[in-house]
């Protein structure tokens, strides 16, 4: 049995230790606004947190998320993650939205890294997310708003 | 002008002997060419239930109690913003108040929920969603308007005349009495149904026009919205397929010994299409797939490879092809031109790689087929599936879902992934709910793609250096031929989805021929954002600015000279050149370039702005302008324009599908390569002012991007490239 912690709830899961992080909490767990598209990390779409850092939950392993804190785009509470998302409606970032549970989980911890993120930070944070829509300039700009709206600068 | 015939649907169905008793009225405005279809299937697949006092005026809406408006979509939402533009077309016309505006997806039910360009077909896709709606969303919500003012006179005793409904409040100002829609959503119901209805004057839209705030952003951001693969129903299985490695191969051996000692694997299933492991979930499947011994026959399977293909359609090119445009005499006035100019062009084939890989839910029982789905082509599905279980289309209930891109993939009138679902489905225990899913790794494999194109262009200019005869010849796979869309858009043989955009060239010329070879190839192909314009406006555009270059003239004016007689191609072409500063000196490396073209309707002009270093094309700034008619909500369009200029750029500098010896040779986004954010460029769109009816705006921006870019590649380096993606050196 793995003992997980997902947004602040535990979970006791009988599963093969290294079944992916992301088939736990979306098959298992029952959270489906972490995606599957690549399986190989080179999509972003499955981005969550363990203990904060972001991770691709399609590569890693269940084993490796137990006794650490796992947060997906459901429990995305912080005030970065909040600026994000706030901004993300502003600008009406989305299109189909498979990828935007991962662009916001990857740009909020953008943030929470760099309040000051310059383009050249953004594509290199960002540019292990894909989106086949092609809303990267809004994704760009939206993640200026919300650093403006973290920093209390008035947009 | 006929009017459209309003149709009381409760009535109807309720004489049809519908088991659902309905509280409210259902009424649907209901176009000529289906009003004498069936009624068929439940109100909305899978969701709540009418309850007594809601208000269902027609097909496309219903108001409940607490006066929130449930519009009822046809279309289907994959990221091109049609929830956001329905809502808008009735809320506008029921002067709703749009905070209290919610979507919801129709059943398949063709009878209410056609396409009005496709006959009696329901379905989504070529730019057609906001075009086919106009009228028919708008006097849906009129119709209701109508039905609330009606309620209102009677409960208050008053003037209908008198009656004003602004922002989802009804109000009659001499008395001071106001209620909310919900209110009086019983009373309404009650109302005879309108037999025609007025629309506004387009002077006072309050909805449309106005950027308002897309309707699935909030739970797209939360991680909320449920697309198939989300989709989780009690007892439900998963199965994922094992395809043949080449087109053709067929199973020879099984060894599924292994397969079912992995933990939640249940059953090994050969379906025609493969072999499917079906476990308890996902990643069990997954396992047990990989557990999987199998021997493929490849006698008879497909060997080619892309070189190959590209060098049989290079000869095929040398012969005429069927004709798709003639005007004067090419073939005569080419043979007297001393100095023809030639050139060929070439793209890829191209998968349609969504975020979301192809996936399905299927349960079937006794009573019929459910189906969830990012569902695209809803008529043509439930006949497909309908035929392969022996069951009536109607028996064939389909909730469609929000899919996550399409690009064309989910609209195939083959219904692969569908059909590879049931399939598996009905080998399972009846009533068994089975999600199938392909692994990205499947779905670049799986077929259907943007097939590969050679276009063959010679032209002679005359004494002003202007193009005097024009000769493209086409060679490509034909994606309708063999399809139930064939009867209508293959004429004498021309697949029109092969032609557009080279047969309507605009340019005035006055020898034009244009021919097509359509061979045949085992390669299953299919429409891909834009279609024969992703192929087309590469040869045209591209070989249009050469012509330019070779008269010595501005590429810019050179197109404004030929496209006297095209007002709405002069009006993009002259925003974009206006405001991204054309003809302004770009320095060493780098280079402006521009194109136009027209498709589903609508106009699209970009100028795009490239660096070149080592070789590296970069693309730093892109302006578009479009003209697409009323722009119902202008925010929708330019993220459309930035999405499917985005979404071509892919196809201009990275994607490529190749065959080798008959196998694909890319299986994930590590080598089928699509945009990242650090190669978007800056982009800024323009839209024309236009009061013409709205036409599409999910497709028009895309094939625009790569003769663009090619051109500008020109510019900055004198190098001409015709095949895509560009690579230089």
């Amino acid at each position: 049995m793995l003992n997980l912690s997902i947004n602040g709830e535990r979970h006791a899961l009988d599963l093969d230790p290294q079944t992916p992080l992301l088939w736990a909490i979306r098959d298992h767990v029952g959270l489906t606004g972490t995606k599957y598209s690549c399986g190989i990390a080179q999509c972003g779409s499955c981005t969550v947190y363990l203990d904060g850092a972001p991770v691709r939950a399609c590569i890693t392993p269940v084993s490796d998320a137990v006794g650490k804190q796992v947060t997906t785009i459901e429990g995305l509470s912080s005030p970065a993650g909040q600026a994000v998302q706030a901004a993300w409606r502003e600008l009406e970032v989305v299109q189909c939205g498979y990828c935007q549970s991962g662009q916001i989980m990857s740009a909020a911890s953008l943030l929470q890294r760099n309040r000051k993120p310059t383009d050249a930070d953004i594509d290199q944070a960002m540019q292990g997310n894909l989106c086949r829509c092609a809303t990267y300039a809004r994704i760009r700009q939206a993640i200026k708003v919300a650093a403006d709206k973290l920093n209390g600068v008035q947009s | 002008m006929k009017t459209d015939q309003i149709v009381n649907l409760s009535r109807r169905r309720f004489v049809a002997g519908s088991a659902v008793s309905l509280a409210g009225l259902t009424l649907g405005i209901i176009p000529t060419v289906a009003a004498e279809q069936r009624e068929a299937g439940p109100g909305i697949a899978g969701q709540a239930p009418e309850t007594a006092g809601d208000f269902s005026p027609n097909a496309f809406l219903r108001i409940d109690g607490d006066g929130i408006v449930t519009v009822i979509s046809k279309h289907l939402e994959m990221g091109q913003g049609t929830y956001t533009g329905m809502a808008t077309l009735v809320a506008e016309e029921l002067d709703a108040d749009w905070e209290k505006v919610r979507v919801e997806g129709a059943p398949a039910d063709a009878g209410r929920y056609n396409n009005l360009f496709w006959g009696k077909a329901q379905g989504t896709g070529g730019s057609t969603a906001i075009a086919n709606s106009w009228k028919q969303m708008r006097k849906a919500g009129a119709a209701a308007r109508q039905m609330l003012v009606q309620a209102a006179a009677k409960q208050w005793q008053v003037e209908a005349a008198e009656i004003k409904v602004k922002s989802g409040v009804i109000s009659h100002p001499p008395s001071g009495r106001q209620a909310g829609f919900g209110e009086l959503a019983e009373l309404a119901a009650k109302q005879s149904v309108p037999e025609s209805v007025m629309l506004k004057d387009p002077k006072s839209f309050s909805l449309i026009g106005q950027r308002v705030p897309r309707k699935d952003s909030p739970e797209k951001i939360n991680g909320q919205a449920i697309f198939t693969q989300d989709v989780k129903l009690p007892g439900m299985l998963t199965a994922v397929v094992l395809h043949p490695p080449r087109l053709g191969a067929t199973l020879s051996k099984i060894d599924a010994k292994g397969v079912l000692a992995v933990k939640g694997v249940r059953e090994v299933i050969q379906i025609p299409s493969g072999v499917a492991v079906v476990a308890d979930d996902f990643w069990q499947a997954k396992l047990g797939r990989d557990a999987l011994s199998v021997s493929w026959d490849e006698s008879k399977a497909f060997r080619k490879s892309s070189a190959q293909i590209l060098e049989d359609y290079r000869q095929l090119a040398e012969k005429p092809g069927l004709t798709a445009r003639t005007e004067g005499d090419g073939a005569t006035a080419l043979a007297s031109a001393d100095d023809a100019i030639e050139a060929e062009y070439s793209v890829p084939f191209l998968s349609h790689s969504a975020m979301e890989p192809m996936n399905c839910v299927v349960r079937i029982d006794e009573a019929g087929c459910e189906v969830w789905n990012g569902e695209q082509m809803q008529t043509s599905d439930q006949h497909q599936i309908a035929a392969l279980l022996g069951l009536e289309p109607q028996q064939v209930h389909i909730n469609m879902l929000y899919a996550g891109g399409s690009f064309g993939r989910r609209a195939n009138p083959a219904a692969d992934y569908l059909l590879e679902t049931v399939h598996i489905a009905k080998a399972l225990k009846p009533g068994t709910p089975l999600k199938m899913v392909w692994t990205r790794e499947d779905d670049t494999h799986a077929g259907y793609y943007r097939p590969l194109y050679l276009h063959r262009m010679r032209a002679a200019l005359n004494d002003q250096g202007e193009p005097h005869v024009w000769d493209q010849r086409i060679v490509g796979q034909s994606i309708l031929k063999g399809t139930p869309f064939e009867s209508v858009m293959v004429k004498d043989g021309v697949d029109m989805t092969s032609v557009e955009g080279a047969a309507n060239l605009p340019y005035e010329i006055k020898h034009i021929q244009v021919d097509l070879h359509s061979p045949e190839l085992p390669v299953p192909v299919l429409w891909w954002r834009a279609v024969g314009s992703t192929h087309t406006a590469f040869a045209v555009e591209c070989f249009i600015d050469e012509l330019a270059v070779k008269a010595g003239q501005d590429p810019l004016a050179y197109r404004r000279k030929l496209l006297r007689n095209h007002p709405r191609h002069l009006g993009v072409l002259n925003l974009a050149a206006e405001k991204a500063g054309w003809g302004e000196p770009m320095g060493r490396n780098r280079g402006q370039g521009i194109a136009v073209h027209e498709s589903f309707n609508s106009y699209v002009a970009q100028v795009v702005e490239v660096s070149v270093r080592r070789n590296v094309i970069s693309v730093d700034r892109v302006v578009i302008a479009v003209d697409c008619g009323v722009a119902v909500n202008p925010d929708v369009v330019v993220a459309q324009m930035e999405g499917g200029m985005g979404f071509g750029l892919s196809a201009t500098l990275l994607s490529e599908l190749t065959f080798r010896e008959g196998r694909v040779e890319q299986s994930n986004f590590t080598d089928y390569r699509i945009l990242r954010i650090d190669q978007m460029p800056e982009v800024e769109v323009h839209i024309v002012a236009s009061a013409e009816a709205p036409t599409g705006v999910g497709e028009p921006a895309t094939p625009v991007i790569a003769p663009a870019v090619a051109n500008a590649v020109f510019a900055a380096t004198g190098q001409r490239l015709r095949q895509l993606p560009l690579r230089l050196g």
